[in-house]
């Protein structure tokens, strides 16, 4: 049925206006609905997803992420690790091709990683390649991209030196942004090398066409080293922003994969749709940040009574329809090398007992009924569902604690600025989606050397020294237990409250064959296949 | 005639230069930047990205360096769309939103006037009734509304056409979008036709011509319509000139690849010079179409000549 619309192209062709005749070509195309517009192809620039998922068919780094999303051997087929924990040498695949047909190359690798830090590329994602030596200070113009701890050693022996030891090293080397490029189309295309008919890429797949808005075609790589197992011809993806409009055109079967749609879609889709409909809890954390610079969140008990107040299974029931799982802690599960994150105490107790232990924290902290007033404004990017749940929120607060509860909202951009440059606040909306599977991603975020996301300015020598603990950790057991330890602390300490973990909303066809919902929320396309 | 073209091509110019100087500053008003996203950026790429694009130049310079490779036609890289210079993606979409937008002119001109006299003549009759029950529904119902209900009917109900998409550009494809485009508009072009119809019915020189014993068919068509169709031209300039810009709504709907949610994605995203190449751009066909309105007045009604 998905093959309509290319028939009616053909009958069109013929004078015919509505016909259904068998296709021409028995090609597997995958229809591949993608949440936007990709705003670059070029890997020094993609900060989103939606790139995500085109370049990782593109292109292929040393590590990717497999269809149940754990990492394997990319572009690199083996590689070892000094005793030190701080030289990787990867050996690459002798059959490893650029679409050109010419061998991908150490060199190729070394180049990009340059590229990437050079400071004039002014590279978004830049920092997921700090941990290489000299990053920072190459991408500061404090050195120069040839100090860049990089050496190709020979064609295909590539040789890494880390700052420091880094255990989350290959899951960063599987990021969008490790990507490589061919070195030889950069220098002779330049800016253009992103453009259809010049773009040279190593993965399963090639660029065909690109039409900004509609559908940006790719077809299978015939020089990628393991084309023999690709089992899609083409896929096309098209950047449908709409959420409503690209469930719509998977139910008129124009899609076969639609990617986040709105939540209170599920139950009609689930009586629809059956098991097409996929709800698969990511690494993404929803979660409130108190100002703790002031009054009276600068107060541990204070922050802690509005966290335990707040009913994050009636959030995630009565408005994620299930969509989003409860969170006590700030790192997700699902994290292979973490395990089991470190909850918040309160998350044994159960709801009517975490409000009355609330009350008395606060009534301690000499604020809410009989105690100073507490007024409590929250903000929040504006959205339909974080408005209702700041306004579901207020109303535990007020029920809770009495308190008068304001709401601001703004857009994205003037949201996160304001948050960013270290606007005052009381309460404020933040989300975060891992970079790379590791929990250290999530925890950062509250180092208090972190002046960009630390919103709420959380000072803690403890936490800041566990965490310095763990990243010179190089056991992964013991690197574990202290991240642990540092997220029990920011648990007890509450400066942020997680509310939520997400989940990714997909629509999978039954045609498509060889889907494996996954935490890392990764879908090559190379591991997909579409059945009549 | 000439002289006057020329003229208001001449007075053009000042109008695009205060349009390009007040939305720039306006836009820098607006809280955060380009690069302020969901997910903040680390302050060296932060610095990195700002100093490439110059934008911790004075706010005096950027205009004046703006204003100056605008002359030139270069309107500068997309802050967001950073493959594309933002003459590729206007480029690349505006022949998408005209092919469009000209059919649905085409549709709400030649549907709206059709309606709108057929209501005049049977005044205050059941046809008129329904005719005009149906224009108050086009305006009232924002196409945002009618984009998913005709997707619901013809494309996921009856599978009859297409739900969005360009695809190879035929009629398929532009009927659902083309509808939903068109209609608020040829609601107002009926409405418009109907008033100034009735009126003039009613003229003295229609009543002379009438009285003349001419034929109904001449009488409508040849003399009643030329008058009547004066304030329909007036509409037709910003008419068209919205049509073939394209809809933010319509296209994101129908995702069809063209410039009309450059405006709202461009602000959205902080992305300047997308935004002021969009506004350059509607201004450019606000300004042309109001012009080709003027000469067709002239040419329409002989108490209006532009010598």
């Amino acid at each position: 049925m998905a093959y309509r619309r290319f028939n009616l192209r053909a009958a069109l062709l013929l004078g015919a206006v509505l016909v259904g005749s068998s296709p021409a070509l028995a090609e597997a195309v995958l229809h591949r609905g993608n949440a936007g517009e990709p705003q670059t192809l070029d890997q020094a620039h993609t900060s989103i997803n939606i790139e995500e998922f085109i370049l990782k068919d593109l292109y292929e780094g040393l590590t990717i992420y497999d269809a149940s999303g754990k990492i394997v051997p990319g572009a690199a087929e083996t590689w070892d690790l000094s005793d030190d924990g701080l030289t990787y040498t990867f050996k690459l695949r002798g059959d490893a091709k650029w679409s050109d047909g010419s061998p991908v190359t150490a060199e190729d690798f070394a180049f990009s990683f340059r590229r990437v830090e050079d400071p004039k590329t002014a590279a978004g994602y830049a920092n997921i390649l700090y941990p290489i030596k000299n990053a920072e200070k190459v991408n500061k113009g404090e050195a120069q991209p040839t100090d860049l701890g990089v050496k190709a050693v020979d064609e295909k022996t590539l040789e890494i030196t880390l700052e420091r030891p880094t255990p989350f090293f290959l899951e960063l080397l599987a990021h969008q942004t490790a990507l490589p490029v061919s070195k030889a189309s950069v220098e002779k295309n330049g800016a253009d090398f992103v453009k259809p008919g010049t773009m040279v890429s190593n993965g399963a797949f090639k660029l065909v066409s690109h039409v900004p808005n509609d559908n940006l075609v790719v077809e299978k790589n015939p020089n990628y080293w393991d084309a023999a197992n690709v089992k899609l011809d083409k896929v096309i993806f098209y950047p449908i922003d709409d959420q409503a409009a690209s469930v719509r055109r998977f139910e008129a079967k124009e899609m076969d994969l639609v990617y986040n749609f709105s939540a209170d879609q599920i139950d009609r889709l689930r009586g629809a749709y059956g098991d097409q409909v996929h709800v698969s809890p990511t690494l993404a954390t929803y979660y409130y940040a108190f100002d703790t610079r002031q009054e009276p969140y600068s107060d541990v008990r204070v922050r802690q009574a509005l966290s335990m107040a707040v009913d994050r299974d009636f959030l995630a029931k009565e408005i994620y329809s299930g969509s989003q799982i409860p969170a006590y802690s700030m790192v997700p599960p699902g994290i292979e090398t973490y395990g089991e994150p470190a909850k918040a105490d309160f998350s044994a107790l159960s709801q009517l007992d975490r409000e009355d232990k609330a009350i008395a924290l606060m009534k301690e902290a000499g604020y809410g009924e009989g105690g100073k007033p507490l007024d409590i404004e929250i903000r929040y990017n504006t959205n339909p569902n974080h408005e209702r749940v700041a306004t579901a929120i207020a109303d535990m607060w007020k029920n809770t604690f009495g308190a008068t509860v304001s709401m601001v909202n703004l857009d994205v951009s003037s949201h996160y600025a304001y948050l960013q440059e270290g606007g005052k606040f009381n309460v404020a909306r933040a989300g975060w989606v891992a970079d790379y599977a590791d929990a250290e991603n999530f925890l950062a975020l509250s180092l208090s050397s972190n002046k960009t996301f630390n919103y709420g300015h959380y000072e803690s020598a403890e936490f800041d020294d566990l965490m310095k603990k763990s990243y010179e950790e190089t056991d992964p057991a013991a690197r574990s237990k202290l991240l642990h330890e540092a997220e029990t602390l920011l648990m007890k300490d509450q400066p942020i409250a997680p509310f939520l973990t997400q989940a990714d909303l997909w629509l999978v066809s039954g045609r498509v064959q060889g889907w494996h919902d996954n935490a890392a929320n990764q879908h090559l396309s190379r591991f997909l296949s579409v059945s009549e | 005639m000439i002289a006057f073209v020329l003229r208001r091509l001449a007075s053009a110019v000042p109008t695009l230069f205060i349009v390009v100087t007040i939305s720039f500053f306006l836009m820098r008003f607006a809280p955060g930047g380009p690069f302020n996203l969901e997910r903040p950026l680390p302050p060296a790429t932060m610095e990195n990205l700002v100093r490439t694009y110059q934008l911790d130049q004075p706010l005096w310079r950027q205009y004046a360096t703006y204003v100056s490779n605008a002359v030139t036609g270069d309107f500068g890289p997309s802050y967001v769309y950073k493959d594309n210079s933002v003459a590729e993606l206007i480029g690349k979409g505006l022949p998408y939103s005209m092919e469009l937008g000209f059919y649905a002119l085409l549709l709400a001109l030649i549907g709206g006037v059709a309606m709108g006299t057929v209501a005049a003549l049977r005044q205050n009759s059941a046809l008129d009734f329904g005719i005009m029950s149906l224009a108050t529904v086009g305006t009232t119902v924002p196409n945002f509304v009618v984009g998913p209900v005709l997707t619901l009917i013809f494309a996921i109900i009856l599978s009859w056409l297409p739900a969005g998409g360009w695809g190879d550009g035929s009629l398929r494809f532009l009927i659902l979008p083309m509808i939903a485009l068109a209609l608020p508009q040829l609601a107002v072009f009926a409405r418009l036709t109907r008033g100034s119809m009735i009126e003039a019915l009613h003229a003295d020189h229609i009543r002379t011509v009438k009285a003349y014993g001419l034929p109904a068919r001449v009488v409508v068509v040849t003399h009643a319509m030329r008058g009547a169709m004066l304030p329909v031209v007036s509409y037709l300039a910003p008419c068209a000139a919205a049509l073939l810009t394209g809809s933010a709504v319509v296209e994101t709907i129908f995702t069809i690849p063209g410039v009309g949610r450059y405006f709202v994605l461009g602000a959205i995203n902080r992305d300047y010079t997308l935004v002021m190449g969009t506004v350059i751009l509607i201004a450019i066909f606000v300004i042309v179409f109001n012009l080709l309105v003027d000469i067709l007045y002239g040419l329409l009604d002989p108490r209006v000549r532009h010598d």
